[in-house]
């Protein structure tokens, strides 16, 4: 579905914008792989001993996927908060360069700070894919309206993800249970490893699911904080050594 | 139907647990990107090694539940997860990178070989 030509009189209201904004998600594939996502995300906290409440409230407060799976993963096994707190942190910073490099898209000197909260809080690498292809069709003062209603789109597939996912896990055969569980993994290795595009990034990548089992091995407590602080580390110093000569 | 909103709630300490572990942590750098706007540069060395750090993590946790798996995936015989992740992981290279077809094809071997195992 294409979106009105850009001098369209349907951009002057805002609601339609953000209604168009909302419609936007059908036309993406990222929406598939999110809704599967999310379904996981479900099941995993279901079988993780989380409450549906939870579960939603999960999606909507931290919005970030390998964030829920973080912090579901660490409580569900029993890691204290400021563990839990410091590997979604660490997972979180990518966000940062995100937010920065997308707002300046909708941004005009009319612009005010706290119009710009919304669309940061919806920002993720889903949002911040679509922005950089959705954006330039939309007139520039209409994009902040666009940007929710594209957010709220989002949101709402991942919540009924989220609701499918939790309600089947519960009553599901232990077969198709088990390959729901199985969507979360599968899903979160292929597309970071479609986001990794330097050494740094594909290093960490094997590194970080290597590294992780040995690590668990001393069963320190602070497994998954230690194998990442030294999968990442090498990556790190390698890309730099092989710059560097 | 106390009950029932009780089951949807759970319990409260978990629902803390959420907003100091999940949601604070997490919206920290957005509402940082608010803030600062474009005074950080992209390619910085402490930036390129906390993405390094934060993939890892992620791997990590992706490996944690192919390890120890939770609730039904633990039915799941243990060569026949990895196997699923690494025949997934094959056909999204030869797929030109396509998440989908990956995760499918993951799935289809887990079926098959549960089924085939009985």
């Amino acid at each position: 579905m294409p979106l009105p030509p850009i001098d369209s009189p349907t951009w002057n209201s805002t609601l339609r914008t953000f209604g168009w904004g909302m419609r936007s998600v059908t036309a993406t594939v990222l929406a598939a792989v999110l809704f599967a996502t999310y379904l996981g995300i479900g099941a995993l906290a279901h079988d993780s001993h989380f409450s549906l409440a939870w579960t939603l409230l999960s999606t909507i407060l931290v919005w970030a996927g390998p964030a829920q799976i973080i912090v579901i993963t660490t409580l569900g096994s029993g890691a204290s908060v400021v563990q839990s707190a410091i590997a979604v942190t660490m997972s979180a910073v990518r966000l940062f360069p995100m937010v920065v490099s997308v707002l300046p898209l909708m941004r005009t000197p009319q612009t005010k700070r706290r119009q710009l909260i919304l669309p940061a809080h919806f920002t993720a690498v889903t949002l911040w894919v679509e922005c950089h292809r959705f954006l330039p069709q939309v007139p520039r003062e209409k994009r902040i309206a666009f940007v929710n209603g594209l957010g709220c789109g989002l949101l709402c597939i991942s919540l009924s993800a989220n609701l499918i996912g939790f309600f089947l896990a519960a009553n599901l055969s232990q077969t198709l249970g088990s390959a729901i569980l199985l969507l979360t993994p599968l899903a979160f290795l292929f597309s970071t490893a479609r986001n990794s595009k330097g050494l740094a990034d594909v290093l960490a990548l094997v590194l970080g699911l290597v590294l992780y089992p040995l690590a668990s091995l001393m069963s320190s407590g602070l497994d998954i904080l230690v194998s990442g602080v030294v999968a990442g580390t090498i990556a790190f110093g390698v890309h730099k050594w092989r710059e560097g000569r | 139907m106390s009950e029932v909103l009780g089951d949807f709630v759970g319990d409260w300490h978990a629902l803390v647990m959420l907003v100091l572990a999940g949601a604070i942590p997490n919206q920290i750098w957005r509402m940082l990107g608010v803030w600062l706007g474009g005074g950080l540069n992209e390619g910085s060395d402490l930036l390129l090694w906390v993405k390094a750090v934060a993939t890892a993590i992620l791997a990590g946790v992706i490996a944690q539940i192919l390890v120890e798996p939770p609730g039904a995936l633990a039915t799941v015989p243990a060569v026949l997860r990895y196997g699923a992740l690494v025949a997934g992981f094959a056909t999204f290279l030869l797929m030109r990178r396509s998440i989908l077809a990956g995760v499918v094809c993951g799935e289809v071997v887990m079926l098959a070989g549960k089924w085939w195992l009985g």
